[in-house]
């Protein structure tokens, strides 16, 4: 796999923000991810450890003061256009129905509006909205907007897909849905998908490779762990296996003492 | 949801105290019905508040004799030109300031100047560069409505969430797409939520530019009767102009309904 171009890396990438006032804080520090075409990789760490920070880097919202960036071999210049980004918070349009946000990216590269809205009306019915394409996002539930939004970075197609903690806002039943949904999606086309969660059970049940952060800042990776876990999975089933909770038991033995070291900083 | 039968009596009492007022107007105005109380001559409080009933009939007078149409349509046409004119403009600057910083740390003391200055004392001005005709009551609506449109703009743009800028950009849409798919919507929510101010402004504007020296108007003709002492004929210009200015503000709210329908409000709870 090593020898594959990488559908993404990150090259011993260092994140210093400077504040107006002359403050500086480093983020991220000497951290190295290399994702490969078709490879899933979640990365964890506690609160405040710069997962964001990073992704911000790999689709090239944020400039990195060091290392380097480069998607299938070539250095980033600007937004990375192999990729897709599901934000955290709302990021839907609110003047645009679900139908209207989906087609929204096929519209910005020129498809003309009938097919765009064909499209996205079968990438609504793909996630489960079918009917609910002249709907606003105000009229939707906090979960069928983020059916709306995957759909929405799906219709394009990317070759590498960010998800920045993309279901924690979600009650666990929706959520869970919603993962084996994106499993499903992923499994049919495979992309490479980088994965940022808090939750380590999410992160090992979505997986094939987890990475571990160190608590911020200056925040690095501090293990890497390929979850060898069969698929297709059912994120639900897949947590009563005792491979899971092998691994589990292991990564979290690693993580332990930066959730609790970042715990400590914020009582500070 | 307020059930029927007490929205029924709210407007019953509504109408009462309408009525009410009218017939206290009515009765305290009239010169034979009560005897003076503040005034040493019966007349006296008719001269000063006029008298309901001859307020109507100058009103009718006025729609039936067909001489009130020409001087509502000036105003009428001076309120709209204004407004969009207006609108117009406040868009195209605060779309241009708001995304530019340099031009807006350029000319932020002149808007603020400008912003403070009471420029209703521009009429006369305007009066001079303009003449006594339409132009210069669009002109004064004009600066009444652009800063209203202006800050509303500013501030739309400034408050778009960065995710959906981020969104947008990541999506692929170019400068150019982000300003018509994000910001001039953006920005137009909350244009819509300040139209019935500039609408409202925009008449001001053009009634008290013709107050002040016009030709034509419905101002003028509250100017005309002022100038003979029909206090009759003031207040049925009032009337005439308030009921315009409701019902303008009813258009408003018809086009607002129709073009934020994604926008949530109030009591709507349709969710599934």
């Amino acid at each position: 796999m090593s020898a594959a171009v990488p559908a993404l890396a990150l090259e011993q990438v260092t994140v210093t923000f400077v504040s107006p006032d002359g403050g500086r804080y480093t983020a991220v520090r000497d951290t190295t991810l290399r994702v490969q075409p078709g490879e899933f990789v979640s990365v964890v760490g506690p609160t405040g450890c710069g997962k964001s920070t990073l992704l911000n880097v790999a689709v090239g919202l944020l400039q990195p003061s060091g290392g380097r960036v480069t998607s299938f071999g070539a250095p980033l210049a600007g937004l990375n256009r192999n990729a897709g980004y599901l934000f955290q918070t709302e990021a839907l349009m609110p003047w645009r129905t679900a139908r209207g946000n989906v087609a929204a990216g096929l519209e910005f590269r020129g498809v003309a509006a009938v097919e765009a809205n064909s499209r996205a009306d079968e990438w609504l019915q793909r996630v489960g909205l079918r009917g609910f394409g002249d709907r606003y996002p105000h009229q939707l539930s906090g979960g069928m907007r983020k059916r709306v939004s995957l759909a929405q970075t799906l219709i394009l197609d990317p070759q590498i897909i960010l998800m920045d903690e993309p279901f924690s806002a979600l009650d666990i039943q929706t959520r869970q849905l919603m993962e084996n949904q994106l499993l499903e999606l992923w499994q049919a086309n495979r992309k490479s998908v980088v994965f940022i969660t808090h939750d380590l059970e999410e992160a090992i049940s979505l997986s094939d490779r987890v990475l571990v952060l160190s608590a911020g800042p200056e925040s690095h990776p501090i293990g890497e762990f390929a979850i060898d876990l069969p698929r297709p999975r059912d994120v639900a089933e897949i947590r009563l296996t005792p491979r899971f909770i092998e691994l589990h038991g292991l990564i979290w033995h690693a993580m332990r003492d930066e959730v609790l070291k970042s715990y400590a900083q914020q009582l500070q | 949801m307020r059930s029927s039968s007490s929205k029924l009596s709210l407007r019953f009492w509504q109408l009462a105290l309408f009525v009410g007022f009218l017939a206290f107007w009515y009765v305290a105005t009239s010169p034979t019905l009560l005897p003076p109380i503040y005034f040493d001559d019966p007349h006296k409080a008719a001269f000063f508040f006029g008298e309901p009933v001859k307020v109507f009939e100058r009103t009718w007078e006025w729609f039936a004799g067909g001489t009130i149409y020409a001087h509502l349509w000036v105003t009428l046409l001076e309120t709209l030109l204004a407004f969009v004119i207006g609108t117009a403009f406040g868009l195209a600057m605060g779309l241009w300031l708001a995304l530019s910083s340099t031009a807006s740390a350029l000319l932020d003391p002149y808007i603020k100047a400008l912003n403070s200055m009471p420029r209703v004392i521009l009429a006369p001005i305007f009066a001079v560069w303009f003449g006594l005709d339409v132009a210069s009551k669009v002109a004064l609506g004009v600066t009444l409505v652009f800063f209203i449109v202006f800050f509303n703009v500013y501030q739309g743009v400034r408050e778009v969430s960065f995710t959906v800028v981020a969104n947008a950009r990541i999506l692929g849409a170019s400068e150019r797409q982000l300003l018509r798919h994000v910001y001039v919507p953006s920005a137009m929510s909350w244009v819509f939520a300040s139209l019935h101010n500039s609408v409202g402004l925009a008449f001001v504007g053009a009634v008290v530019g013709e107050y002040l020296g016009s030709s034509r108007g419905v101002g003028y003709l509250i100017l005309q009767a002022e100038g003979t002492f029909d206090i009759n004929a003031v207040f049925a210009g009032i009337v005439v102009l308030t009921a315009f200015a409701l019902l303008l503000d009813w258009m408003v709210t018809v086009v607002e309904r129709r073009l934020l329908v994604w926008q949530p409000r109030g009591g709507e709870t349709e969710k599934m």
